[in-house]
């Protein structure tokens, strides 16, 4: 590891490293969810099934628009290097933009089944997939409050050193999110519908 | 300052583009119903870790970086705690709900 020879410190960085592991950790707790709801999915104490509830079109939806987030959040970080301002801050917007709609056809599946009388309290199953998909979408929702955060200190201080490390942080949080959406669809949609 | 790997317009191109196609097809072989049930689960399962496999790679960059790559060591280890707590805490569970009924 190299040093940062400045006037204010010799301490070696490591927060990329230190945030890598952390997601780490986040997926252990996500693959415990997953086990959880894998256990759980038939518990529906009289009520309707996995299959019967969800809308399989509408989850295909939101892994597409979740992907085409990652991607975009990818391709912001290639104008960093470059120190291009515009490709950074508007592949970020479309980045958010992604983000946004995908948490409003979350609301809406959850909607649903709100409207149906329904709710985590109803039965473990239920209980079992608001944990998954609930705790996924506040992740999602952290991401959305920290893309503007960071898009500010950007605009304030420039491509410094510490800016480029929040955004590279930002970046493997959002590809991460999708890590986890994409066993979150198999998982849930594709195996604990049928 | 640690190295920040940024990676390059082929690999998310090239990322983006399976994805997506991976997804379509694991999406299209439970609607249209066209595996038996055990090829199926597995067909999916099979389709799901390949994309994992494939962000961690090429979105997550995990084979970047000089050696030894503590990043791919650690995310080995979760890997293995992972397995290991899901695994078998379903077969416990299954066991329970065998033994128990």
């Amino acid at each position: 590891m190299s040093q940062t020879h400045n006037n204010h410190s010799h301490v070696t960085s490591n927060t990329i490293f230190g945030f890598w592991v952390y997601l780490l950790t986040d997926c252990m707790m996500f693959a415990t969810f997953f086990a959880t709801y894998a256990v759980l999915h038939n518990n529906t104490f009289g009520g309707p099934s996995a299959k019967e509830l969800f809308d399989i079109r509408l989850a295909l939806g939101e892994t597409i628009i979740l992907l085409c987030s990652s991607f975009t959040c990818g391709l912001a970080m290639l104008f960093a290097p470059k120190r291009n301002l515009t490709g950074v801050v508007l592949l970020y917007v479309l980045t958010f933009i992604f983000g946004v709609v995908f948490i409003a056809m979350q609301s809406i599946e959850f909607s649903s089944i709100f409207a149906k009388g329904l709710s985590w309290k109803s039965n473990g199953f239920l209980s079992s997939y608001f944990t998954v998909i609930g705790v996924h979408s506040l992740h999602i929702i952290v991401g959305l409050f920290m893309i503007p955060v960071f898009l500010l200190q950007l605009f304030l201080y420039g491509f410094t050193e510490v800016v480029l490390r929040r955004l590279t942080c930002l970046r493997m949080y959002w590809h991460f999110l999708y890590l986890i959406w994409i066993f979150t669809f198999a998982i849930v949609y594709l195996i604990g519908s049928k | 300052m640690e190295k920040i790997e940024y990676g390059n317009l082929r690999s998310y191109v090239f990322g983006f583009v399976l994805s997506l196609l991976i997804t379509l097809l694991a999406y299209f072989l439970v609607t249209k119903d066209l595996l038996a049930r055990p090829f199926l689960d597995a067909a999916v399962a099979f389709l799901t870790l390949g994309q994992a496999l494939l962000q961690l790679v090429l979105f997550l960059d995990l084979l970047k970086g000089e050696k030894p790559r503590w990043n791919l060591i650690v995310f080995l280890f979760m890997l293995l705690v992972a397995v290991i707590i899901v695994f078998g805490s379903v077969w416990i569970m299954y066991n329970l709900s065998y033994n128990l009924k």
